[in-house]
């Protein structure tokens, strides 16, 4: 178990404007566990609101910034802040969406999508309205009481995403959530994720090996390799993403993968 | 159907056997000659039903080992939960438990004696000693063997410890828990009725000793049966509740009748809901939930 203190969090905005995303930030940080530091000197700043993807080879740290970010690990030095705070702790405001099954499979998906809700001690009435607000968003409606084992592993992921967002989270972390999906289900969770993301403002920190699914979904890609942060690019389009399969993308597709290989 | 009459005709066979081998007073290298016979167990059955000591008897044994199984229960997941998650309170508790794991319930008598006012309570902290253990050491695997996962989702909510603790590690090691409790009900039984044996004042095992000393062979075998049936309703008790709670285990719902095909572990709600929009099938994620232990059965005296 993590020894990181818990910081109290709960903030629960009424239905309205959803709340502004955090401003995540890294100053100069050793990330790793005790006695194994996976990432030396990363600096980094991801503004309110923006989806950063995180991309680099498997075993570059790319988890492990993801979970110092969520308060999970330490920074082994330098700091770790959310809106200028330094991160103590998991905190209901940064959820995490796991590549593996987190859901838990006791629970039904509507019991899995109330649980952040239950955390932040919301009406039971409340609960599952918001509940069966998010599952239709993704598109589980009619699953809401299935067990996690009934149903796909999209429908699964899509479960997840519901269940993180349900939390009204300032900042999504998301651990290679679509990884281990075949490659149309990926293609519609990325869609989903686009569309989904749309209804709040919440900062995302995306990781992925895929490149192209951290050009095709981020607003700016963080480039990781050989135990640092490699650099980051902006991607030159509106989230629309229909605009990326344009030539602009291509070029700047063999930058990132060139940066990636020479590192 | 034809599973109940089998088994019905299990019973009857063993039932027809003794019958046999007694009333024609057998005499192989076993001998049977003294041994009653089922009509005069019946008979002698019937005759107690009708007496209030026989119930008096039954429900003091009642009482003792759901009292002392009670108490088992829940200090044992306690325990099991608290030694599972700290490492202080496993260096504190582990060796002494390990210590006196070892020592069968029964040959606490004589410490029982020692400490406890009446016999009652002697009795019931013998019977929690014999199902605390099992029910400790299946809880400890169980909540060790739960996928981190899980854990580090609720924390991320927001969640702690205790939230962690209601949501995450006692569901989850329900299945575990309930392994543990199935032997515990067992082993229950047997220390029980042998401290009602040597210690107790009415209860079953006090009972059926007594009939023995008075060569009440008959009330002696009422008393076996009596603690046979018993046994049996409570670890049926015990199991069903235990499947109830974990529902939940991927191969554990109702067979329903009429799917098949790879689509079938799914097939009601596919009827009525959308399509699935990919066609992965429904991957069966067993290896991260822990399997109850056997379910304990043959221990019961």
């Amino acid at each position: 178990m993590n020894a990181l203190p818990r910081t109290p969090a709960p903030h629960r905005p009424a239905a309205g404007p959803p709340t502004p995303g955090a401003r995540l930030a890294l100053e100069g940080a050793t990330l790793g566990r005790p006695g194994h530091p996976a990432l030396h000197g990363v600096s980094l700043e991801v503004p309110a609101g923006q989806l950063l993807t995180v991309v680099g080879p498997s075993g570059c740290g790319k988890s492990t910034l993801l979970r110092t970010f969520a308060g999970l690990l330490a920074p082994l030095g330098g700091r770790a802040t959310a809106d200028g705070e330094p991160v103590t702790g998991p905190a209901a405001d940064r959820a995490l969406v796991f590549q593996e099954d987190a859901l838990l499979p006791w629970r039904t998906l509507r019991g899995n999508v109330e649980l952040p809700l239950a955390v932040q001690k919301v009406t039971r009435t409340q609960r599952r309205a918001e509940a069966a607000r998010w599952l239709g968003r993704v598109g589980l409606g009619e699953w809401a009481g299935q067990l996690p084992h009934r149903v796909s592993g999209g429908q699964r992921q899509r479960a997840q995403l519901a269940r993180a967002l349900a939390g009204a989270p300032r900042a999504v972390l998301m651990d290679e959530p679509f990884g281990a999906l075949d490659v149309q289900t990926r293609a519609g969770m990325q869609d989903l994720l686009v569309e989904v993301l749309r209804d709040t403002r919440a900062t995302v920190v995306f990781v992925t090996h895929d490149v192209d699914e951290a050009l095709f979904l981020g607003d700016r890609v963080a480039l990781l390799g050989e135990g640092a942060l490699l650099g980051t690019r902006e991607v030159p389009h509106p989230r629309d993403r229909t605009a990326r399969e344009a030539a602009a993308t291509r070029a700047l597709r063999r930058e990132v993968l060139g940066a990636l290989t020479t590192g | 159907m034809r599973r109940y009459a089998l088994r019905a005709l299990s019973l009857a066979g063993a039932l027809g056997l003794w019958q046999f081998l007694t009333a024609r007073d057998v005499e192989l290298w076993l001998r049977f000659a003294q041994f009653p016979t089922v009509t005069d167990v019946a008979r002698a059955f019937g005759t107690r039903l009708g007496t209030d000591a026989y119930w008096q008897d039954l429900t003091d044994s009642v009482t003792r080992i759901v009292l002392g199984f009670a108490l088992a229960a829940v200090l044992g997941v306690a325990a099991g939960t608290a030694i599972a998650r700290s490492r202080l309170v496993e260096d504190l508790l582990g060796p002494l438990l390990e210590v006196v794991r070892p020592i069968p319930a029964i040959a606490l008598v004589p410490v029982a004696i020692l400490l406890f006012p009446s016999n009652e309570q002697g009795i019931v902290f013998i019977t929690c000693t014999a199902a605390f253990f099992p029910v400790m050491v299946s809880t400890r695997h169980a909540v060790r063997a739960l996928s981190p996962v899980w854990e580090e989702a609720v924390r991320t909510m927001g969640g702690g410890r205790a939230r962690v603790l209601v949501s995450v590690l006692l569901p989850g090691a329900l299945p575990g828990i309930f392994g543990g409790l199935s032997v515990g009900i067992g082993v229950s039984w047997i220390c029980v009725i042998s401290a009602e044996m040597i210690s107790g004042e009415y209860g079953v095992g006090y009972r059926t000793w007594q009939d023995y000393t008075v060569v009440d062979y008959p009330g002696v075998l009422v008393g076996m049966v009596t603690i046979g049936v018993l046994g049996r309703l409570t670890s049926t008790a015990v199991e069903s509740a235990g499947r109830r709670v974990t529902r939940w285990l991927p191969g554990r719902e109702p067979a329903r009748p009429a799917v098949t095909g790879p689509a079938g572990s799914r097939g009601r709600a596919r009827r009525n809901g959308p399509a699935p929009e990919d066609r992965q099938a429904p991957a069966v994620r067993g290896a991260a939930v822990p399997v109850p232990a056997a379910s304990g059965e043959g221990k019961q005296p």
